[in-house]
């Protein structure tokens, strides 16, 4: 291990709540964002257990309604949307560019302060007794009818938003701003790309749900009829703006973890990246089309038919770009030297699982077949696809990827395949069933539900214990790799960039000097590595 | 517990396309999934490292292959949008001689109320064949009315009529369920829809008894009546007489017709009409009256609203 380096130049609680490092401020979120999806994965656990009967049987109605709201508000506002960004392009931008550290550091920690103050304002609506509004916050039954904690939660909300605003605030300038001499657009890792499309919807679309919170708070504390009909209000009106948010939104949880496959899948398979300006155009074309297609989220809301019929058409369209990157991440690995570590693994199940979750996509943009799927479990497995398979796959593969970069040391890799594998199986089957269940007809939110559906709930909630233990691994072998890990150097996986150049972990400026980068991204030679696979190893075949 | 269903029964016009439809997106989903495994899976075992293999001139990029899988998938998608706004259509466009029914949703029960006024509770009984149309609306918070054997289901309003419709094809007896959440029951509120012969269908209807039971505290059992006896009640006669008068226009026969507005603009009488007249009548005045009629806005509920419906409908 290197004599001085981030984590250990100085000591102390003090010296982490104060600190002014993206590194440090990274670290702090990878604790705190954990901590948040052990706590949203606790509540999934519990809705699960209830669902293996159709009858009610383990929770209360009540209960239920309230532990898969709080899974709901947790995993997306808590989880989902810092998850890649604030811990790893924290982590990472800075020295993918060059720079010593993002362009306003006290800023990225005060980001760091309101997430924790709105997580707060979360966990303590969930100990005053709970919220049971669903994530999505519905109104009238928000404003007017429940009586639990709509405001903790939804002030919880409001504050992350802010810490989301900052955190792309500061992205954008420093990736406009402090990049090295040499590193231009183009030679931009395509994690950056990613990064720099999601921080412009962070700035642009957060605002906006900000607003739709606000708009709600009044009315339920003041009683004026904005979304209420019986006070003058129009319910349609908040799942516009709701939606205009919570569509692009998903884009933010998407885009980053598209951001760590492009990285892996070249590092692994030796490879540029196939078609890098495809793939980095992809992201922005992502980040701007799906802004204009959030009324697929409301074919049967009461909205006009000719509006259905134009969200319609732009969501296909917004499947394009998608379609694009899978292209080019499979062809990447066309005459590449493939292997097969830990991250590989993740990086290989992303793609298979984010195929199939963009696929069903097309099912529910498709306004004739989304009236039968709408609100029904195949809408849980589409967006659980895409959320668990892409960005949780995409968050493990980049975790396990970085964890030598941000530790120093490495983890036993067969432990990291082995939990990679089950948590690829565990995820399959827990969510593969609530296609059909879906197609079946069983309605998302039910706490009882008719015996029909009960053998696909059976296996989804099976598949849900195998991955908890897939989840559960990492834990501990991460935290013993901490301390008796091997010392990893500055580039265990062989990998091109300017994050591989400096020590593991790297100084608090992160270079010695401003480094100088003459390279295009990822400047592999697939043949070279092969060659030197050969000097150390010989040839298997 | 140990079947394995695939599909819900068939039992609209609709459902048997929704389904083709379905299967050919199973179709493309199944085609490129497979695809992509199988090319991640041949490149995992030919280009493993360490096994030799060709790997001269890797390509970087290639603009006509991009072109290629922008294109294509374009084309996919746009053949899906097509085939599913045509269903859209006809899922969304009741036909003009649709068998009229009327549903109020609220926490948490669903409620009808059939051309004859007859009253159901979390069930409704329809006969086969014939196209029906539901004008739905919500006494609170927002609801769904799911026939998933119909491949159908509309979100359920506070303050605004939406409309379902479908035309059962098979009868038997099926699931309706509320697929919009609406708080604590949200599963309990869910029902039965009975798709009978026509024959069935007529002996329930002559059946006094039966489902009618199922009326409101104090009700009649039948809309039509509950309707004439709040037009007293709520001293809409003291105004509104068989023939019109200086005060206020008949509503005997208006129903389905054109009025004359005040403001020179014309507007057909129906349900979403008669409901804003009820609730807010200062905003559409009848030509050559006076905005005389109070509002009955908080005195008066989704439901009576309804039997007021029933019973000026029924006034010829
Ligand atoms: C004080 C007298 C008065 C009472 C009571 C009254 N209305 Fe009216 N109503 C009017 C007048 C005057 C108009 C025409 C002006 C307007 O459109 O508001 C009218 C218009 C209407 C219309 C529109 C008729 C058309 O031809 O377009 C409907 C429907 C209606 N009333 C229903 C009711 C019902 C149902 C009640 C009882 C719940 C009721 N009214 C009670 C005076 C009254
Ligand atoms: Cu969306
Ligand atoms: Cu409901």
């Amino acid at each position: 291990m290197p004599a001085e380096h981030y984590l250990n130049v100085k000591y102390g609680l003090k010296s982490w709540l104060l600190t002014k490092d993206h590194k440090r401020i990274a670290m702090l979120y990878l604790i705190s964002v954990t901590v948040m999806f052990a706590l949203g994965g606790l509540f999934a656990g519990l809705v699960r257990l209830e669902l293996i009967t159709p009858g009610g049987d383990f929770l209360s109605a009540d209960a239920y309604n309230k532990a898969f709201s709080a899974h709901g508000i947790i995993m997306v506002f808590f989880f989902l949307i810092p998850a890649v960004p604030a811990i790893f392009g924290n982590f990472l931008i800075p020295i993918q560019i060059g720079a010593k550290d993002l362009a306003f550091p006290r800023i990225n920690l005060l980001s760091w302060y309101l997430y924790i103050i709105g997580a707060l304002l979360g966990i303590s609506a969930i100990l005053a007794g709970g919220v049971d509004t669903g994530w999505t916050f519905y109104p009238p039954y928000s404003s007017q009818y429940s009586q639990s904690h709509v405001l903790l939660a939804g002030l919880g909300a409001f504050i992350a938003g802010f810490s989301s605003i900052l955190t792309g605030l500061n992205f954008v300038v420093t990736i406009h701003k402090m990049r090295a001499p040499g590193m231009t657009w183009f030679r931009l890792p395509l994690f950056v790309w990613a990064h720099y499309a999601t921080s412009l919807i962070m700035l642009l679309g957060t605002p906006v749900v900000a607003i739709t919170i606000v708009l709600l708070v009044v009315e339920r504390l003041f009683g004026v009829g904005i979304f209420d009909p019986s006070i003058g209000g129009d319910p349609v009106l908040f799942q516009h703006l709701f939606w205009f948010y919570s569509h692009p939104a998903v884009y933010i949880m998407i885009l980053p973890a598209m951001g760590v496959q492009s990285e892996l899948v070249a590092t692994f398979s030796r490879r540029r990246v196939f078609g890098y300006s495809f793939v980095a155009f992809s992201s922005l074309a992502i980040a701007i089309i799906g802004f204009v297609v959030w009324g697929h989220h409301m074919f049967v809301s009461g909205q006009s038919m000719y509006a259905g019929l134009v969200f319609s058409i732009l969501t296909m369209l917004v499947a394009i770009p998608s379609a694009v990157k899978t292209f080019n991440w499979a062809l990447t690995m066309y005459k590449g030297s493939i292997s097969y570590e830990t991250p590989m693994i993740y990086a290989i199940g992303f793609l298979g699982l984010f195929v199939i979750g963009g696929l069903t996509g097309l099912f529910l943009g498709a306004m004739g077949l989304d009236i039968h799927l709408h609100d029904t479990y195949f809408v849980v497995a589409h967006f659980h696809y895409i959320m668990v398979g892409g960005t949780v796959m995409g968050f493990m593969g980049g975790l396990h990827y970085y964890w030598p970069k941000m530790s120093g040391r490495m983890y036993p890799d067969g432990w990291g395949r082995l939990s990679a594998m089950i948590i690829f199986v565990g995820f399959n089957l827990t969510f593969f069933p609530q296609f059909i269940a879906g197609y079946l007809g069983m309605p998302r939110r039910y706490y009882m539900y008719d015996p029909d559906f009960h053998i696909w709930n059976i296996m989804s909630t099976a598949g849900a214990t195998v991955l908890a233990i897939g989840y559960m691994m990492p834990l501990f072998y991460m935290a013993w790799s901490w301390k008796w890990g091997r010392p990893a150097g500055p580039n265990p996986w062989g990998a091109k960039g300017l994050e591989w150049t400096t020590q593991s972990p790297p100084t608090t400026f992160n270079f010695d000097e401003t480094p100088i980068w003459n390279e295009e991204a990822y400047d592999y030679d697939p043949e070279e590595a092969e060659a030197e696979y050969e000097r150390e190893f010989g040839t298997i075949n | 517990m140990w079947d394995f269903p695939f599909l819900p029964n068939q039992a609209s016009t609709f459902a048997a396309e929704v389904d083709a439809f379905y299967f050919a997106l199973v179709g493309v989903t199944a085609f490129f999934t497979i695809a992509i495994y199988a090319m991640i899976w041949w490149f995992s075992v030919r280009y493993r490292r360490g096994k030799k293999a060709d790997r001269s001139n890797a390509p970087t990029s290639n603009h006509l292959l991009e072109a290629v899988w922008i294109i294509i998938p374009l084309g996919i998608s746009l053949a899906i949008f097509g085939w599913s706004a045509k269903i859209f259509f006809e899922i969304k466009t009741p036909p003009q001689d649709a068998m009229q029914v009327h549903a109020i949703g609220k926490q948490w029960m669903w409620k009808f109320v059939n051309e004859d006024g007859k009253y159901e509770v979390n069930e409704l009984h329809v006969p086969v064949g014939r196209a029906v149309e539901i004008k739905m609306i919500s006494q609170d918070v927002l609801h769904d009315l799911y026939f998933p054997a119909f491949r159908t289901k509309q979100d359920v309003l506070p303050g605004r009529y939406t409309t379902l419709w479908f035309e059962a094809t098979t009868p038997g007896t099926y699931h309706m369920f509320c697929a919009e959440y609406c708080g604590l029951l949200h599963s309990g509120m869910i029902g039965k829809v009975h798709v009978l012969t026509q024959d069935d269908y007529d002996a329930w209807l002559a059946d006094a008894g039966g489902s009618a039971t199922a009326s409101s505290g104090g009700g009649s059992g039948n809309a039509l009546v509950d309707g004439a006896k709040l037009f007293e009640e709520k001293v809409c006669h003291t105004c509104h007489k068989s023939e019109a008068t200086a005060i206020a226009p008949t509503l005997v026969g208006v129903y389905g017709t054109d009025v004359q507005l005040q403001d020179g603009t014309t507007v057909t009488v129906d349900d979403a009409y008669i409901r804003e007249s009820i609730k807010n009548p200062g905003a559409k005045i009848v030509a050559g009256y006076q905005p005389a009629m109070p509002t009955y806005e908080g005195q008066i509920t989704e439901e009576q609203i309804v039997q007021l419906i029933a019973y000026i409908k029924s006034l010829k």
